[in-house]
């Protein structure tokens, strides 16, 4: 055994979009120790509630992460609805659920192309990537913007999909199918891939519960947790949901999980697509949440489980308003997935846990 | 064998029409929904000011005495809000890509008075 040393790791690094530092306590090629430090993107956006009304932030929170944007301001929304008691029209709980599918489909592509990267597969990277734009597409035709989609307002959505763009989104998913079909097929029998990922950075089902890991980094892990199978908002209308579960706990098990939520995610949207009420899109919403009421909220991101808290204080601004983002719950699973690993695997563990430094930090 | 599969795909990319285009050259044309940019038509605006309270970046500005709407579009993040708050429906979102800037700027309209107009 060679002598204990500690390699920084981030927070510049090439498979890192986002800022995260890690100390490495490596012993020969082995890392025994793995000790996160984040705080470098941190730009206090939930202090920025006492600042701007309900309404307005909504735009910040969608700000909250790139990747997640729509999923954001979903969440905020829902939380000050329950807050103040709105209901929400079914079509546009419809419309929100579609969004929020498409930003899954959206960010998984993006991910298995940055796994794909990690580990050399560069042509991989391309085609995911290509796909991922067709996505990007129907949110430019569909709400105006790419990223983000500023289409949710306390109360309902501010746009509607008519019929006919509804085909043509539904026509471009069919188009992405066949290639992602290939590609998801290359990445599940690779044996290239099968290297690098097959037990590497596992994590049995008990501690995954241990360690409160939530998202596909825990269903891969055979959690079974997902949020939206409490059926909750347009969720309750599915004929069938299932989460998407596998016992591998190793980074070829996250992939997999990763690559099946993305037909899922496919599926939903084809299906509430077909049952869309008619009706419509938005409720006025009056006055300010009472003083002392509190609302809180979950939401199944990308990444896993969002929760969201609001406190009122009888203005129009919010007392208190609080987040935790899927990427804090699953740093501690991370660390451990870390511990006695090869150097060399570090980026593709990291990777696996899909990791959205900005969300963390807000 | 997954790499063979993927291979063909990435070889029949070779002869079909490119995922890019040639930009500068070309460009892609911007949807008809796109949140582009907000323009305002004087000739109905109130100067009422609500555009201003609703909007979360502070980025318009009102000025009632000396009859001028101002956007700074640097801070303008293309939500909306001020265009549905509108109750004289003269904000909308441009549909289109803008240059890019080379310099920051304030656009200031004046906004003429319909009543002195039609008084005279
Ligand atoms: S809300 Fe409309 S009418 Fe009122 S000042 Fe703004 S642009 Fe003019
Ligand atoms: S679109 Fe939004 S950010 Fe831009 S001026 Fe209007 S309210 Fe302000």
């Amino acid at each position: 055994m060679g002598k204990a040393t500690v390699i920084p790791f981030g927070p510049q690094h090439p498979v890192l979009p986002e800022p995260l530092h890690l100390d490495l306590v490596v012993e020969d090629e082995t890392v025994i120790e793995a000790v996160p430090q984040i705080g470098f993107v941190h730009r206090g956006l939930e202090k920025l509630v006492e600042t701007r009304d309900y309404n307005q932030f909504i735009y910040v929170a969608e700000r909250i992460c790139g990747i997640c944007a729509m999923g954001h301001s979903l969440g905020y929304a829902e939380t000050v609805e329950s807050l103040m008691g709105v209901e929400v029209p079914k079509r546009a709980e419809y419309l929100r659920v579609i969004w929020h599918e498409l930003s899954r489909v959206h960010s998984h592509l993006l991910w298995l192309g940055l796994a794909a990267d990690a580990f050399g597969f560069e042509s991989m990277f391309m085609h995911c990537w290509r796909l991922r734009e067709r996505v990007l597409d129907i949110f430019e035709k569909t709400t105006g913007g790419r990223v983000i989609l500023s289409v949710v307002k306390v109360g309902g959505v501010v746009r509607d999909i008519d019929d006919a763009m509804m085909a043509q989104v539904i026509a471009t998913l069919d188009g992405i199918m066949d290639d992602y079909t290939k590609i998801m097929n290359t990445l599940l029998t690779d044996t290239s891939v099968k290297n690098r990922t097959v037990d590497v950075g596992y994590i049995s089902h008990k501690d995954a519960l241990a360690l409160s890991m939530v998202g596909p980094f825990a269903r891969a892990s055979a959690v079974n947790y997902d949020v939206r199978s409490f059926g909750r908002g347009a969720y309750g209308d599915l004929a069938d949901f299932r989460p998407i579960l596998d016992d591998g706990g190793d980074c070829f098990a996250r992939v997999k999980v990763r690559c099946l939520e993305v037909l899922q995610s496919i599926e939903i949207i084809k299906e509430l697509a077909a049952k869309m009420p008619a009706g419509d899109i938005e409720v006025a919403v009056k006055g300010a949440p009472a003083d002392g009421a509190q609302a809180s909220n979950v939401l199944e991101q990308p990444r896993g489980e969002c929760y969201y808290y609001a406190r009122g204080n009888g203005t129009k601004n919010l007392e208190r308003m609080r987040m935790r983002t899927p990427t804090s719950q699953n740093l501690a699973g991370m660390t451990s997935a870390l511990a006695g690993c090869d150097l060399a695997d570090v980026n593709m563990i990291i990777l696996t846990i899909d990791p959205c430094i900005s969300c963390t930090e807000r | 064998m997954g790499s063979f599969k993927l291979g063909g795909m990435t070889f029949g990319s070779l002869f079909k029409k490119p995922e890019t285009v040639l930009y500068p050259v070309e460009s892609k044309p911007a949807p008809a929904g796109l949140k582009g940019h907000i323009v305002n038509d004087v000739s109905l605006c109130i100067l009422c000011g609500i555009c201003q309270k609703t909007c979360p970046c502070h980025a318009i500005t009102v000025e009632k005495k000396a009859r001028t709407w101002a956007i700074d579009p640097f801070r303008c993040v293309q939500c909306g809000s001020c265009a549905r708050a509108c109750p004289k429906a003269c904000l909308t979102m441009e549909p289109t890509y803008t240059p890019v800037a080379t310099a920051e700027y304030v656009t200031t309209l004046e906004v003429p008075d319909q009543k002195a107009a039609a008084a005279e």
